[in-house]
């Protein structure tokens, strides 16, 4: 934090002031004498707890797009279903279904776009004050930036979200209805 | 009533809806003010989203069926029915719930329009309801969608569009315009399909159309949407140094479209499973016409692909162990699509008419020869007088049968496989090399799903004074059907006369003169009357009666209906009336009888009960 130095005239007062607090208050003319032995001040106890710097994402959303990617891309069947006994074939059929409907929902909702648009491989610079949330450094990571590297991914970021809105009392957590044909 | 702010253009399609508008005080309307209106709608039980189309489907859900407040849409409305992409997904799964095509039963004069006869195999305990209560609840949806992102500006004070096909029959234009009134579209004018699409291009060109077009052009519109297909053709002509576009005709309503097709090619592959042991259930049909339609599209555009897998997936939750995979390859989708609904035809090929079996089930009166190309050249044949009175164009030389076009506009989704729309174009080039004319070409630039609701949405526009309209009036000219006065023959029916009620090519806001014949009317008892349509009899006027007519010249439309109120006259009582059409401002047909002495008018029925 920088902050201005003060005028001559605003010094005098917090002379005097200081003064009768060093005379009367024992913790400041404690406090005074570090900071004259070029000890910084303590600070005071930090008023935030750590954790609360954390949130928790409401389901709400999450449960919502696994709803969308059941209803339209077979995705939780999908997953759910025990590969092992099934032919390559026959899983790369059922993929088909589910890429198919993934894909059209993801289209739906998200708008996507690489974070970085050169070709992966190629050489890139970093530098310094890059988005370190946007860009990860992997392998040999020392020295300073500017950094310098091959693009291993090219990364992905949603430019936009649009999911769709939900009826107050609408019950997300059921993915997929239980169908019954009468 | 206030200014009108904004020009909306609704396309209330057989399978989408859509709605597009431009800012009046903009201006400048083709430079790109057109926008379309994101259609929230519910996509599944409690979710609603914004979508570009809305599905033309209406769902009437048991009451068991839902959650309550799992039907509520973003303006409060809870309503007990479905529309939209909800409705046509239910649907699938329970169609004897579903109303889809309203469209084609709203202009299917068999049926009784006002009725409350769709779901049309439905048990009685399902609600039902009229192809024309289904559009008004269509219409007041993009209504409600509209006034909710609109508050300042509502719906009824706009400049309204409806697009109809060009095909539709004076009734059946009553009925839509009936539907918006009801809907609360107060200042409505209908506008044909095809020259709504032409209108778009027209717009998108941003002034470039005059140099693409010259005087002397005759521009065919093939229109194939999901469920009809629409020819019409529009001239360009001279006027006062002005280019000019005269739609000059249109052609008969064929109900065959693009889900035509992919039923077609879901069914050819399916048939193929069952011969392979795998019959198909209902349900399974339904994902495998889905995953035919995609299959059409990256077949019939120019690509390499040579076969595409479809899956069938499982309807339970064992999707790897359940699903069923076959593939498709671009020669049957060619032996089915292609060949099936585009065949390469002489230019005097003429659709088969199947003879009708005695017994026939009152379904949808769908078109009887699926092959799109001899309707095409049908209505070409038809039509080779259709610009005799055009100066500037005349007729075609002596040794053409059939109207040369020059250039050709494709609308709907049909024609985004890229590969039809050439199969056309080779065609019709094939007809013209074989009279000496030069080829058409290829209009290109319109968008094939959305077309129709911005050249509505830019007619509004033009109807304001702000661009090139398109001129033409009715493609019609209609006739009442009079009994001789011949002797009564035992066992014949007495001949039938046509007399015109109607020229052809009245423009919105004109009337007709009043025809010299009188009619007698019985107070108190409704008189029915045959009427007539024809779409090649330029040069008939009012009065003109006809005794006979070469087959197809004329065209039986549904009975229409005259009752003279029995107030201030003794029933039974005979009053002398003429029969004067009009077209009203909104483009629709009106028969008004007129008696002999005294200022009462009374309006002919069109949608007469059956």
């Amino acid at each position: 934090m920088t902050e201005r130095k003060l005028s001559l005239f605003a010094r005098i007062p917090l002379a005097i002031s200081a003064f009768w607090r060093i005379v009367f208050n024992g913790e400041f003319a404690q406090e005074v004498v570090r900071l004259r032995q070029g000890v910084s001040p303590e600070r005071p106890e930090p008023t935030v707890k750590p954790a609360a710097l954390l949130q928790e994402t409401g389901p709400a959303a999450a449960l919502q797009m696994l709803g969308l990617l059941q209803q339209d891309g077979r995705f939780i069947d999908f997953i759910e279903e025990d590969v092992a006994g099934f032919s390559d074939a026959e899983i790369g059929a059922a993929a088909r279904v589910v890429h198919e409907g993934c894909r059209k929902v993801m289209r739906e909702h998200f708008t996507l776009k690489p974070v970085r648009s050169e070709l992966e491989g190629a050489r890139v610079t970093l530098e310094a004050g890059f988005d370190a949330a946007a860009l990860r450094l992997t392998g040999n990571v020392v020295g300073d930036p500017p950094f310098k590297g091959a693009l291993t991914h090219k990364g992905w970021i949603a430019v936009e979200t649009k999911l769709p809105k939900v009826a107050i009392g609408h019950n997300v957590a059921i993915l997929a209805p239980a169908e019954v044909e009468l | 009533m206030s200014e009108a702010r904004y020009a909306i253009g609704v396309d209330l399609g057989t399978t989408n809806c859509a709605l597009s508008y431009v800012d009046l005080a903009a201006g400048e309307g083709a430079s790109g003010q057109q926008q379309t209106m994101p259609i929230p709608q519910l996509t599944g039980p409690g979710m609603v989203q914004d979508r570009n189309l809305l599905p033309s489907f209406l769902y009437l859900p048991h009451a068991d069926e839902m959650v309550p407040g799992d039907l509520v849409l973003p303006w409060g409305a809870q309503p007990d029915f479905i529309v939209g992409e909800l409705a046509r997904e239910r649907g699938a799964q329970t169609p004897i719930r579903l109303v889809s095509s309203a469209k084609s039963w709203l202009c299917h004069a068999g049926v009784d329009r006002r009725g409350a006869i769709l779901p049309q195999e439905a048990p009685e305990e399902v609600p039902h309801t009229s192809p024309l209560d289904t559009t008004v609840r269509y219409l007041e949806h993009l209504r409600d969608a509209w006034n909710h992102q609109h508050p300042d500006a509502p719906l009824g004070e706009q400049e309204l569009t409806i697009t109809i096909p060009a095909s539709f029959d004076p009734a059946a234009r009553e009925l839509t315009a009936e539907a918006a009134r009801t809907a609360g579209y107060e200042r409505v004018t209908v506008l044909e399909e095809p020259q709504a699409a032409l209108y778009s291009w027209i717009q998108s060109s941003e002034g470039a159309w005059r140099k693409q077009v010259q005087v002397g052009e005759i521009i065919l519109v093939v229109d194939a949407g999901g469920g009809t297909t629409d020819l019409s053709l529009i001239a360009v002509i001279e006027n006062d140094g002005n280019l000019e576009l005269h739609r000059i005709a249109v052609g008969d309503h064929i109900l065959l479209g693009g889900d035509n097709m992919d039923l077609a090619l879901a069914h050819m592959v399916a048939g193929k499973l069952a011969a392979q042991g795998t019959p198909l259930d209902p349900w399974q049909v339904r994902a495998l016409t889905h995953g035919c339609r995609a299959a059409k599209e990256l077949l019939l555009v120019e690509s390499d692909h040579e076969v595409i897998p479809i899956v069938v997936p499982s309807r339970s939750s064992r999707l790897i162990g359940g699903s069923i995979r076959t593939e498709v390859s671009r020669q049957e989708v060619t032996a089915t699509l292609v060949e099936g609904f585009f065949p390469v035809v002489e230019a005097g090929a003429r659709p088969l008419n199947r003879p009708r079996t005695g017994l026939m089930q009152l379904g949808l009166p769908y078109a009887q020869d699926a092959a799109i190309t001899r309707h095409l050249a049908a209505f070409l044949t038809r039509q080779i007088s259709a610009t005799a009175d055009l100066a500037g164009i005349g007729t075609p030389a002596a040794n053409a049968s059939f109207l040369h076009p020059t250039a050709v506009l494709f609308n709907g989704g049909v024609f985004k496989s890229a590969l039809l729309a050439n199969r056309i174009m080779d065609i019709l080039n094939g007809w013209l090399k074989s009279e000496g004319a030069p080829p058409a070409r290829r209009l290109e630039g319109a968008d094939l799903d959305l077309a129709v609701a911005r050249g509505a949405a830019y007619y509004g526009y033009v109807r304001h004074g702000g661009g090139v309209r398109i001129r033409g009036g009715t493609a019609q000219a209609y006739y009442v059907g009079v009994e001789s006065a011949l002797p009564a023959v035992p066992g014949m029916a007495p001949p039938v006369q046509a007399l015109c009620v109607a020229p052809f090519g009245m423009e919105e806001g004109s009337a007709a003169d009043l025809p010299p014949q009188e009619f007698g009317l019985v107070v108190g008892e409704p008189a029915h009357f045959r009427f007539f349509g024809s779409s090649v009899r330029r040069q008939d006027q009012v009065g003109t009666r006809l005794d006979h007519w070469a087959a197809g010249e004329l065209q039986e439309l549904g009975e229409i209906e005259l009752a003279l109120p029995a107030e201030g006259r003794t029933p039974g009582e005979i009053v002398p009336v003429k029969l004067r059409a009009a077209i009203s401002e909104a483009g629709t047909l009106r028969l008004e009888a007129i008696p002999r002495e005294g200022a009462e008018r009374w309006q002919v029925e069109f949608d007469v009960r059956s």
